[in-house]
């Protein structure tokens, strides 16, 4: 062993450090100069602020909401009428596949994390996300997979196998041309960015959290956001590799799936499904998260039952990986496999029921107010239920045998999404708007939206349950006249538009809101989480001074004592780790600065991906360009190996 | 309002870095470890899954993968260990020398183990586009391969800034530690992957 390396000495230079001596505005001063990211179009690009990058995705995500939201309502004026020809078979394939690709893999899951990455570390009392660098460089990811997918589908080579793309039609056999192969390399773009984000909120989650916050005092949302992410680590390289394994047989000839060579198309569904089913959750969970809080604000009390919703959502998480064969029963199984899958999907429904038991008995035992949000959140109640209880019926295999692949499964699953993720997620942009942009949203107009966007959903969605008893098929471009389907599709169609004025109010709402809302202040809501105690919209540094937590609900137990901890520095971004469990604190660590080499490596890695779905010899060449952004985005950027950072 | 703090404890005294699952960059190559396993438990399904479809494994007539580079791969990789543990502890104890003179041993290892590799590919006796059985050994052997090669760029690119100045703070001494863990998983999740493609084929034929 070699003898210990001499080290420079300790620079003599007064480090600064929060604290009695250094608080109020010559503080928060210093912590902006710190803090804030260089100005100009390269700053932009560079950014890591997590506030910002949530708000990148949220924003991003939106905009590929209405744009799948567009596609739906194309498809509704198609089938508004038996035999309408507004659409032909190919065009209708095409905008399925578009729909339901954007809804799933460009709107839903990143909407959800990027609300989680806004919230998550002002909810924990840090200052930054676990490694920012990789939260910027995961929404460039997710960026550009948007991008290419709609490219495609406007330069008319847009993926038309629906959004699960099944083999054989998406294998190359029958899938001719590029449009498969574009829907497998969008859901590769997501998959990176979607699985950076979860690693980068675990480490957030469970080392940065503020002194005091023991896992038994966790917000219920980053208790979901938790279990979430860790479903996504262990669902996604699912999907990663189904549509890598697809893209294979496609470019390279190899037989995954092609029976003729002995592969089999059912490892496709299996290995799409594995992903595909916790898929569902992982939008679903975020959004119980966003219920336990709203519901514990508006009735003024703390969750009734906190360690079983909390149980429940851990309970979620893992069932969910037990059900992925429901999806695939018309495909022929053994029998203890229909019976091992009906039970498991039966068996979801208690930890979730339990869920909606403690919200309706936090809102009987509190004094609840029925502002917009807490609207949102009965709305959603009402909705779940019916979707969840169609959920249960169709787990029984003889019903979803007759109703497989009919529009029953369509109304099923809009209600379960729609009102199980769409409502809380309008309830929480609502809740959190003023924390985002430092006004309220308005409440009359935030009410007719709700009215809208609600009544409007019971009208498109509920009778397609009836269309879809009386056998209509999804997926079809139309329908003939005379079977009794002209009712239900006309209520339908008329319903989507209804919700298209809904969102488009709710939008509206958000828009005028920012420039003309009134003022919010920290903690409009009279809200007991840690985010409430950061201003609004929160500084770059988040927190003045790092909260120390007594409890669940800290800041309606703070009366007039907010403890705080110091001795963070200030002139360097450091942030306060702590133990896993107990949130003791345990280390300062540096936290990145704004660099710019996550945007370029993300277009490297983007032009490399989108070369290969034209050449498999884009990944060599793709390798170096990607491999040289990635060595300049690790490589220390300090002059020296203890440099001070100088301000003045 | 904001409520106005009360300070309690002054953390200025805490360490500014420590190693294993108390750094962040522990948690960091540790979920990206959690993810890769998932992706190579879910090829080893895959594999029992096309297995299933073949009355024989390797399918008749074809030879099982020849032994002779993947078991050299093996021992040179599960040797390359001690090389591995040593970095890891001089790492750990902050010992800049020993770090420069281990890296470029495990970047050597590294460079071999790929070369080995490439016969491990011309031994397989079968091509990935002849059948499933030989697009999913391809597949078992590339994953693992691209592993073998992202560690083994990050170890020259670490043996680089090891050289520099920077190899003296403290933080860097956590990012060998972290990187002599990859290569842990590295090796470890070789052990099934060799079981796959060398054993399972000769034991159902």
């Amino acid at each position: 062993m070699s003898p210990p390396a001499k080290r420079p000495p300790p620079k003599k230079e007064r480090v600064l450090r929060d604290g009695p001596d250094l608080t109020g505005a010559e503080l928060e001063a210093r912590l902006h100069a710190t803090w804030a990211r260089p100005k100009g179009l390269i700053g932009w690009l560079g950014s890591v602020d997590h506030k910002e990058i949530g708000r990148r995705y949220i924003i991003t995500a939106l905009a590929f909401l209405a744009l799948g939201g567009l596609m739906a309502l194309h498809m509704r004026l198609q089938l508004m009428f038996p035999d309408n020809d507004l659409m032909g078979p190919g065009l209708f394939n095409e905008t399925f596949t578009m729909h339901g690709t954007t809804m799933m893999f460009l709107f839903a899951v990143p909407v959800m994390q990027g609300v989680q990455i806004y919230l998550t570390p002002i909810m924990v009392g840090t200052r930054a996300m676990a490694f920012p660098r990789l939260t910027a460089f995961s929404y460039y990811m997710y960026l550009f997979g948007g991008l290419f997918l709609w490219g495609a589908h406007f330069l008319r080579f847009g993926p038309d196998n629906g959004w699960f793309s099944y083999v054989p039609l998406a294998g190359p056999q029958y899938g001719i041309g590029k449009r498969a192969d574009v829907w497998a390399q969008t859901v590769t773009f997501t998959e990176v960015a979607a699985l950076a984000v979860a690693v980068t909120l675990v480490a957030t989650i469970l080392k940065q959290r503020a002194p005091g916050m023991t896992l038994a005092r966790m917000p219920i949302f980053v208790w979901a956001t938790l279990v979430t992410s860790l479903m996504v680590i262990f669902s996604m390289p699912s999907v990663a590799l189904v549509s890598g394994l697809l893209l294979s047989d496609r470019l390279v000839g190899t037989h995954f799936f092609n029976p003729a060579e002995h592969g089999d198309p059912l490892l496709f569904q299996h290995l799409f499904w594995f992903f595909g089913h916790p898929e569902v959750y992982i939008i679903f969970l975020p959004a119980t998260g966003f219920v336990s809080e709203i519901v514990a604000t508006f009735s003024r009390r703390s969750i009734f039952g906190y360690p079983i919703v909390v149980l429940s959502l851990v309970a979620t998480g893992i069932l969910a990986f037990g059900l992925w064969v429901h999806h695939m029963f018309a495909t022929g199984l053994p029998r203890v496999g229909y019976s091992f899958y009906t039970a498991a999907s039966m068996a979801v429904s208690i930890p979730t029921g339990l869920q909606i038991f403690c919200w309706i008995a936090t809102m009987w035992d509190g004094r609840p107010r029925l502002r917009v949000p807490m609207l949102y959140i009965v709305g959603f109640i009402v909705t779940f239920v019916i979707g969840g209880l169609t959920g249960v019926i169709i787990a029984a295999v003889p019903l979803d045998l007759q109703l497989h692949d009919t529009y029953f499964i369509v109304a099923h699953f809009h209600y379960v999404l729609i009102g199980g993720s769409v409502f809380p997620l309008l309830g929480a942009i609502t809740y959190w708007y003023p924390k985002f942009t430092g006004r309220m949203m308005s409440e009359g107009l935030g009410k007719v939206s709700f009215w809208t966007v609600f009544l409007g959903f019971q009208l498109a969605f509920f009778p397609m349950h009836i269309a879809g008893l009386l056998g209509m098929p999804r997926r079809v471009y139309t329908y003939p006249a005379g079977m009794g389907l002209e009712l239900p599709n006309m209520l339908s169609s008329i319903g989507s538009a209804v919700v298209a004025v809904g969102v488009l109010l709710f939008v509206v709402n958000m828009v005028k809101s920012f420039a003309v809302g009134a003022e919010a202040g920290p903690n409009p809501w009279d809200a007991p989480g840690l985010e409430w105690a950061a201003a609004s919209p929160p500084a770059w540094y988040n927190f003045a001074h790092i909260p120390a937590v007594e409890s669940r609900t800290p800041l309606w137990d703070a009366e007039d004592r907010f403890g705080v901890v110091h001795g963070l520095r200030v002139d360097d971004r450091e942030l306060l780790l702590t133990t896993v469990i107990s949130a003791a604190p345990d280390l300062r660590e540096p936290s990145a600065c704004p660099s710019i080499w996550p945007f370029i490596a993300a277009v490297a890695t983007a032009i490399t991906f989108i070369a290969s779905v034209f050449s498999p010899w884009a990944v060599a060449f793709g390798a170096v360009p990607v491999a040289i952004a990635l060595i300049a985005w690790f490589w220390p950027k300090t002059p020296g190996p203890n440099a001070e950072p100088q301000i003045t | 309002m904001i409520p106005r703090p009360t300070f309690t404890e002054d953390l200025s005294s805490l360490p500014d870095h420590a190693y294993s699952y108390r750094s962040l960059t522990w948690w960091g190559v540790v979920g990206f470890m959690v993810i890769e396993g998932t992706g190579f438990a879910l090829v080893a399904a895959a594999y029992f899954f096309l297995m299933s479809q073949e009355q024989s494994w390797a399918p008749a007539p074809l030879d099982p993968p020849g032994l002779v580079a993947g078991t050299l791969f093996t021992v040179i990789l599960l040797l390359s260990e001690i090389p591995n543990t040593l970095v890891k502890r001089a790492a750990h104890n902050q010992e800049l020398g020993a770090v420069r003179r281990l890296l470029p041993l495990m970047v050597a290892v590294g460079g071999v183990l790929l070369v080995i590799r490439g016969f491990e590919f011309n031994s397989l006796h079968v091509l990935w586009y002849s059948n499933a059985y030989g697009s999913i050994l391809w597949a078992l052997l590339l994953l693992h391969t691209l592993h073998v090669g992202t560690d083994w760029v990050d170890t020259i690119v670490l043996w680089a800034l090891m050289r520099t100045p920077h190899g003296e703070t403290p933080r860097r001494f956590v990012d060998t530690d972290e990187n002599a863990l990859y290569w842990r998983f590295v090796w470890l999740s070789w052990l099934p992957i060799y079981a796959l493609i060398y054993i399972v084929p000769r034991l159902f034929r």
